[in-house]
């Protein structure tokens, strides 16, 4: 009976377990797909900064595939950028604001999906 | 009294009606003539050309007529840039064998089809008279486009120079309304409220100015 109720137990927990994945998964994709629309064409397909649009500007955008450049960004910092653009926090005007497209939350997730890109350890 | 006032009523709006159905036959498959009811970003990502609802408010009619008969590439990109971007060095470029010509028509079809295009007004999305072309001043125009603004990130005031994910400009004054420039600059999400053009916080004066220098640039200048 112990060992019936433990193996409940532990399909119960996987399967919240991989609930909690598919949703951090789902909201990971769904930042990939914001990324591709609107990030991409200046911080590149491959996020490494090289984006279709890179040739003529002044200032080079951010390579977010750069682990230790990454590491050292805060995140309120990312979320400022994304939302009031690259002169609220000192950087290029260039970066504009994003928050006619972007809800709050999904500059929060933006956040998060760069430090996934980035590999940088933080959450 | 009444019977005549409908008679001529259907004799105005006849042709017009006709022209709709063949804009309807002939470009319906890739654009949409009404504001979509589900502009999702996934719509945007699937349509297979721009909207045209508000192509009455947008076009020259003159531009149309001639475009449709020997259409020329607007979108370096393509209708979606994302789709035809290829990672590469030192920048990722854009690959142009998936992104398919736009048909062409002959004269008659042309002026038709342009005529019908310009009955799509988008339901008074653009106010003309909001530029004022009397206080133009092209050279803060072209400043602002480019180093002040950042617009060349994204369009071309000039053939090969600028970016490619987003409409060239380099004959914007031959093909679009200034009131229309303004009006999409001023808030590019009015049109669509996914579309990857940022809404800039721009003072009236920056909007004069690069409406302006936008609608001053023409093909071969």
């Amino acid at each position: 009976m112990n060992g019936f109720m433990i193996a409940v137990g532990a399909l119960a927990g996987f399967l919240l377990l991989g609930q909690g994945a598919s949703a951090a998964d789902a909201k990971i994709d769904h930042a990939s797909r914001l990324y591709d629309t609107y990030c991409a064409q200046c911080h590149g397909v491959s996020r490494n900064g090289k984006g279709v649009n890179t040739v003529g500007l002044s200032v080079q955008p951010r390579d977010h595939s750069d682990t230790a450049a990454m590491a050292s960004l805060p995140r309120d910092q990312m979320v400022r950028a994304i939302r009031e653009g690259g002169a609220a926090v000192n950087k290029s005007a260039l970066m504009p604001s994003w928050a006619s497209v972007l809800t709050d939350a999904e500059i929060e997730q933006m956040a998060d999906y760069l430090l996934y890109v980035c590999k940088c350890g933080k959450p | 009294m009444k019977f005549i006032a409908f008679l001529l009523a259907a004799l105005v709006a006849g042709p017009a009606a006709a022209a709709d159905a063949d804009l309807q036959r002939q470009c319906g498959e890739c654009h949409a003539f009404e504001k979509p009811a589900d502009a999702t970003l996934d719509r945007l990502w699937t349509r297979k050309g721009p909207d045209l609802w508000y192509a009455g408010a947008k076009f020259n009619r003159a531009w149309l007529v001639k475009w449709l008969q020997k259409p020329t590439a607007i979108r370096a990109g393509g209708v979606m840039w994302f789709k035809h971007a290829k990672p590469g060095e030192p920048r990722d470029t854009i690959d142009p064998a998936g992104i398919a010509p736009h048909p062409s028509v002959d004269a008659a079809a042309a002026d038709k089809l342009a005529d019908a295009l310009m009955t799509l007004t988008g339901g008074g999305i653009v106010d003309a008279a909001a530029f004022k072309p009397e206080g133009a001043n092209l050279s803060m125009g072209k400043l602002a486009f480019g180093k002040l603004r950042g617009c060349t990130a994204c369009h071309q005031e000039k053939p090969g120079t600028g970016g490619v994910s987003a409409p060239e400009l380099y004959d914007a004054g031959e093909r679009l309304q200034p009131g229309y420039v303004l009006a999409y600059t001023k808030n590019p999400q009015a049109f669509d409220p996914h579309i990857w053009m940022p809404r800039l916080e721009l003072t009236d004066v920056d909007l004069q100015r690069i409406t302006a220098y936008v609608a001053s640039l023409k093909a071969g200048e």
